[in-house]
């Protein structure tokens, strides 16, 4: 049984109760609300995820409620809790969608040490897995967007994450979170994307995010192996231009990009060391989509 | 006792009842462990007693994971203390280390799968504006610790204001006092450096020796008022007093000192509850003087409610409605131990009125910054 296939009424009443169990990559999470803007939320970009039988083992106790407090009376705030902690100050209601996220994010980069976790998107085909790392800005989840809207499977768009022994992705297929101009790139490029609201004034500027495929969500299962790592970067109107990168820098650059690289002391080296062993490295410069789905089709498979 | 009755004391106390949990059970007991700071050591407790291999798939990744995390504290910490004593020679030639630094560096039991917020180090009065001048020339800092805050720390407690390396992130307590000066029971530091021990293969580093060691961690623990590790302080008493109890001269030693150094109260503290919550083998002789020598029948009994409270898992499913007035009196007795009243009761009106909305603190910020998230960051925690 499928998040969608719970009714409006149905979805809000499991929230506010004993809580919907969702399967989200390798991890269940128990969700609770009594906020129908999460209701609506998780219908929207959770919709192909499969609900959890109860009994089943949680990993995530995940809450979304106002915080304690008079204020809530004066200006409406929600609050993501894991277990009862809050992580992140609270926010306006209509921020559920990237509040969501941003709480998921910081649930598996700080818990789920069993994966070396990079800052990193990640997408699939024909079994070879692409790691495209990236800095705020350099367009990696507009790419990564893009990709996927045109043949590639979306493992992830924020936490890569990779087996300790460096030669297996695990999927989360997640929504790709879309930033400002972004969000209006995707919409002309990709028509049929399911697009969230685009929530304003989040401390990120706007944000709007895109629902994985739903194929890629039921293989959400399915681990592949790296093959490519690619560093992207948007720049205005250049041509798709991929040039090869060297296998220490990569490792390097790879290894600034982790999220637990360091808690994992000589085995998370000795994962990156097996991964870019595997991968051919690039660097990606790109200005227009079409030009780098282009670059992207024709890479050579490994 | 209710912080006996919680799943995760009980498993603490007999880990091979673990073997037979449902999954729901090992849930909860993952849950509870997490949110006390204790999954890695509950780790390896269950793996010495047989019963982490019956851990169902789904749970088995949790442990791991507390482990990996546990272990790299371990080699931080190892680290950092390393650094310290070359930042500080020549200024506190044998720092003194507290707590959880201390295990680490000795091996002591309580070593073993423990995480740390911080960095504790003792080290004479005398020299104290020395070693803070040299730790800021090394990049040590308080950088949110507002002026209300520093003149409270330097005023009232037995440290100053705790201080964050400005590229690692890491916080170091640097103390002058095991408990605060202006308390109503002081504690001398001259004869707990005097009787500090070298580290073994640690050139110029000290820890507090056993006694005092058990002495401090039990005043920290019961007159500091803050409870969100309390079960997981309580098992580190344990795992001392279970370590050093097997020599049998060290509990009268231990009762001696307590008076000579008027800890009797924190000491009949802690061998009543490390008994009652974690069946620590502590000598009914040795039990029987110490609750002598501490408070009154009626007092006792009001704080193993509110104790019996605090020292449950810090987590929802051991909290209830008597949780949050158990907490907030501790709280307020820290402050009374601590201080005179009439200046307390301003300083924690100021409290209420600053904490309206106060964050909880995470056990990882890092995230924070990493995922440029909107919450606190390592650096912005507060004191009591």
């Amino acid at each position: 049984m499928l998040v969608a296939d719970l009714d409006d009424e149905a979805l809000r009443r499991t929230l506010a109760g004993a809580g919907l169990g969702v399967r989200v990559g390798p991890f269940t999470l128990r969700l609770t609300s009594a906020q129908p803007v999460l209701a609506r939320s998780l219908r929207l970009l959770y919709g192909p995820n499969p609900i959890a039988p109860a009994g089943s083992f949680i990993d995530f106790h995940i809450g979304v409620g106002p915080p304690a407090g008079l204020r809530r009376w004066v200006r409406p705030r929600i609050r993501f809790t894991l277990d009862g902690v809050a992580p992140f100050w609270p926010a306006p209601p209509a921020h559920v969608a990237p509040l969501f996220e941003w709480g998921l994010n910081w649930c598996i980069v700080t818990e789920a040490h069993r994966y070396l976790m990079l800052h990193a998107a990640a997408i699939e085909r024909d079994g070879h897995v692409a790691i495209l790392p990236g800095e705020p800005g350099s367009g990696k989840s507009t790419l990564c967007a893009a990709l996927v809207n045109r043949g590639w499977r979306l493992l992830t768009d924020e936490i890569t994450m990779i087996s300790l022994d460096g030669r297996q992705i695990t999927p989360l297929a997640r929504p790709v979170s879309l930033k400002n101009a972004s969000i209006e790139v995707i919409r002309r490029f990709a028509p049929e994307a399911v697009l969230s609201p685009p929530v304003e004034g989040t401390s990120k500027g706007t944000v709007a995010l895109m629902r994985a495929p739903e194929a890629s969500i039921r293989r959400m299962a399915e681990s592949a192996r790296p093959r490519w790592v690619i560093f992207p970067k948007y720049v205005k109107d250049a041509p798709a231009t991929l040039v090869p990168e060297t296998r220490g820098r990569t490792l390097i650059a790879l290894g600034d990009a982790g999220f637990n690289y360091s808690i994992h002391g000589r085995r998370g080296f000795e994962a990156l060391a097996n991964l870019v062993e595997d991968s051919a490295c690039f660097r990606f410069s790109y200005g227009h989509l079409d030009d780098a789905v282009a670059a992207f089709a024709a890479l050579p498979s490994p | 006792m209710k912080a006996a009755d919680a799943l995760l004391a009980t498993v603490m106390r007999q880990p091979a009842l673990a073997q037979d949990l449902p999954l729901d059970g090992w849930e909860l007991l993952i849950r509870q462990a997490r949110r006390s700071g204790l999954l890695a050591r509950l780790s390896y407790r269950l793996n010495a007693a047989g019963a982490l291999a019956a851990a169902p798939g789904p749970a088995r990744p949790h442990f791991e994971e507390a482990r990996v995390l546990s272990d790299k504290h371990a080699r931080d910490v190892r680290w950092e203390v390393r650094d310290l004593r070359r930042v500080l020679a020549g200024v506190a030639d044998r720092p003194v280390l507290l707590k959880g630094a201390a295990y680490a560096m000795t091996g002591l039991p309580p070593a073993e799968g423990r995480v740390f917020a911080d960095i504790d180090v003792l080290v004479p009065r005398e020299n104290l504006a020395a070693v803070e001048r040299r730790l800021r020339d090394h990049g040590w800092g308080n950088w949110e610790v507002d002026a209300y805050d520093d003149r409270y720390y330097r005023r009232f407690t037995h440290q100053i204001p705790p201080l964050t390396h400005f590229l690692r992130g890491t916080t170091l307590d640097v103390h002058h006092a095991i408990v605060q000066p202006s308390a109503r029971d002081a504690v001398a530091t001259r004869p707990l450096l005097e009787a500090a021990q070298a580290v073994l293969g640690e050139p110029g580093l000290a820890v507090l020796q056993p006694t005092d060691m058990v002495l401090h961690s039990a005043a920290h623990l019961f007159n500091d008022g803050e409870f969100n590790r309390g079960l997981r302080d309580l098992d580190d008493l344990n795992l001392l007093l279970r370590h050093f109890g097997e020599q049998p001269d060290f509990w009268p030693a231990l009762l001696a000192r307590a008076e000579a150094l008027g800890l009797m109260h924190p000491l009949a503290y802690a061998l009543r509850y490390t008994a009652a919550i974690l069946a620590t083998p502590v000598p009914a002789d040795c039990l029987a003087a110490s609750r002598r020598a501490g408070p009154g029948t009626l007092r006792m009994a009001a704080l193993d409610r509110l104790f019996g409270e605090a020292l449950a898992p810090d987590h929802p499913s051991c909290r209830g409605v008597s949780s949050a007035p158990a907490l907030w009196l501790l709280y307020v007795r820290a402050h009374y131990l601590r201080m005179p009243l009439h200046l307390l009761v301003p300083h924690l009106l100021r409290k209420a009125l600053r904490t309206e909305e106060r964050t909880r603190e995470a056990s990882v910020t890092d995230a924070n910054a990493r995922l440029n998230l909107p919450g606190p960051t390592a650096q912005s925690r507060g004191h009591g």
